[in-house]
């Protein structure tokens, strides 16, 4: 698991899952080399359906597969997905209900080399928003695995959010994954430090070194935006009151807003919250990208550094 | 059956006005011109069971064009799918008939829809669906001419001919008008038929989409297999109303006293 990137484990899961459900069916438009549905398009050829580049209509499709009882992974890059075919999610999936799963690839400024008009930094706001849907933001392989398997078994529209790189490894095989739970890697008592994706890595290191300099530092892997685990972010309110957010997204919408909403009932703590700020991305590799837009270990130490 | 259609033809019309009375606001231009293909439809074509409107073998009708849905829910009563009585509520906080259809509220509404376009993709979907699991029900989708300026109704039409689709139905209503105008003079069209037949649809076109005989007609014949059919019916929009006929600016106005009591006179029971 160590090394591969999500959307090969993402590919690998749907092809486990295919042999399981007859009923499942996957639809892309025309990025299954990258969105690695080409996994499941090649075990199952006769349940893998291409749209082309055409987004909208493939979610409108997908939402009529599912009408007739067939249970449809959607992949495109996030984009495209959450941005392009955004009101056709919203009006012919989310409004009526429709058990369609959506998993959208390359989310976020580690994109990379493609460059701005495909780093989605505004995709988790986008389907946070929308009644009825849920919002899933795994953090490593062993997660991403767990997630697209959970997936399966939740009734209704879900949000899947991968982006194109790996990261390191944070959680185990035998971790326990429960949609709705956010799940605590280490506890702390000064500040807690919340992320979701990739980010999570980078907050243990945060951690890490706020405890070499004598801070206790609870780190929180909040992988699931949506429904929130509002009673874990109140119990670190109340025990921290000091929470810092860091999310590979806008500052506007995303984790940190979600976390906000909540802490906002929450007398006496205080929140940072960290991610791409008001900004569109750029070409570059993606490792250099993330120090440049503030998506690392450092800026947890800055930011606590203010608080503190 | 030509003076039973006519009939029922008038009393659908009466009844969906009635409720867009009530309701004070709506869109009685293209639920006229509809009104007849969603007669043959219903009354003549269709595998359904209003008391079982969830019967899986029953085919599908999805009307894209979702603001037109008056007519639809006209027949949808009469065929006993919910009381007749509902259509009071029309609109209202208090009722199920929503203003754009609602699956989750409406009995024998199969698809939610309000965004022009996305309708007959998500029906595009289900034909889809079935084919893919050897069922044999069919798909009907109803949309507007001006409904086919929006772009996905093009990639829903490519989609639909690469899967061979010849269980999937697409009924345009061509009235001519949308809310600013002609069609022509607010995003001219073209050749639709040209257009569907160079998509690889098989195309029928009924030169009087108010007929009821023509309409079941065209949807009886046998179809050419492995080809999606587009029916482009060409109807007047407020249909059956003289002031409304061929006039824009009924598409989505709502009726006063005055109006309806015209158009009721105009609509009444002819013995």
């Amino acid at each position: 698991m160590e090394g591969k990137n999500l959307r090969t484990v993402y590919g690998e899961t749907l092809a486990e899952l295919g042999r399981e459900e007859e009923r499942l069916v996957v639809l892309d438009a025309d990025l299954s080399g990258a969105t690695m549905t080409k996994y499941f398009r090649e075990a199952f050829p006769e349940r893998f359906y291409d749209f082309g580049i055409a987004e909208m209509n493939l979610v409108c499709e997908a939402a009529g597969m599912a009408l007739s009882g067939l249970k449809p992974f959607v992949s495109t890059f996030a984009m495209f997905g959450a941005g392009r075919a955004f009101e056709a999610i919203r009006n012919s999936v989310c409004y009526p209900e429709l058990d369609v799963k959506f998993v959208f690839t390359h989310a976020g400024i580690s994109v990379g080399e493609d460059g701005g008009s495909h780093q989605c930094v505004e995709d988790i706001a986008l389907m946070r928003v929308l009644p009825n849907m849920k919002v899933v933001v795994p953090c490593d392989g062993y997660e991403t695995k767990k997630a697209v398997r959970a997936l399966t078994l939740e009734p209704g529209p879900v949000y899947l959010r991968l982006g194109r790189g790996g990261g390191s490894l944070v959680t185990e095989a035998d971790s326990v994954f429960e949609i709705g739970k956010a799940s605590v890697l280490k506890d702390g008592t000064d500040v807690v430090l919340i992320a979701c994706g990739q980010m999570v890595w980078e907050a243990l290191r945060a951690a890490e070194e706020l405890e070499r300099r004598g801070v206790s530092a609870a780190v929180v892997n909040m992988h699931t935006i949506k429904p929130l685990d509002a009673a874990c972010i109140r119990y670190y309110a109340g025990k921290c009151k000091k929470l810092i957010t860091l999310e590979e997204h806008s500052i506007f919408g995303g984790l940190g807003s979600a976390v906000a909403e909540v802490v906002s009932a929450c007398p006496g703590a205080e929140l940072k919250i960290l991610g791409v700020r008001d900004s569109f991305g750029r070409s570059g590799p993606a490792q250099e990208l993330l120090v440049r837009y503030g998506l690392t270990a450092k800026e947890i130490l800055t930011a606590w550094e203010s608080m503190a | 059956m030509e003076i039973e259609a006519r009939k029922k033809a008038r009393q659908i019309r009466r009844d969906l006005l009635t409720a867009l009375y009530r309701a004070g606001s709506g869109h009685p231009g293209g639920s006229l011109s509809e009104v007849e293909i969603l007669m043959a439809l219903y009354y003549h074509v269709m595998k359904i069971d209003p008391k079982r409107p969830d019967w899986e073998e029953r085919d599908r009708f999805v009307l894209s064009k979702g603001h037109a849905n008056p007519a639809l829910y006209a027949i949808l009563a009469d065929l006993g799918y919910f009381p007749k009585e509902d259509l009071a509520y029309l609109r209202k906080t208090e009722g199920h008939l929503q203003g754009h259809p609602d699956r989750k509220k409406t009995p024998g509404i199969d698809v939610s829809t309000g965004s022009l376009g996305q309708g007959m993709a998500v029906a595009c979907g289900l034909a889809l669906g079935a084919k893919h699991q050897g069922k044999s029900w069919q798909v009907y989708a109803l949309a507007g001419d001006g409904e086919c300026q929006e772009g996905i109704v093009w990639e829903c039409a490519m989609s639909a001919v690469h899967y061979k689709l010849d269980n999937y139905t697409l009924v345009v209503d061509v009235n001519g008008l949308q809310i600013d105008g002609a069609t022509k003079d607010v995003m001219d069209l073209g050749d639709l038929e040209a257009k569907f037949s160079a998509f690889g649809f098989e195309v029928l076109k009924v030169g009087d989409g108010n007929d009821y005989e023509a309409l079941c007609e065209a949807f009886d014949r046998e179809r050419a297999p492995g080809k999606p059919r587009a029916v482009l019916a060409y109807t007047v929009k407020g249909k059956g109303v003289s002031y409304m006929e061929g006039q824009a600016g009924w598409h989505g106005k709502g009726l006063d006293e005055e109006a309806y009591q015209k158009a009721m006179e105009e609509l009444k029971e002819v013995l």
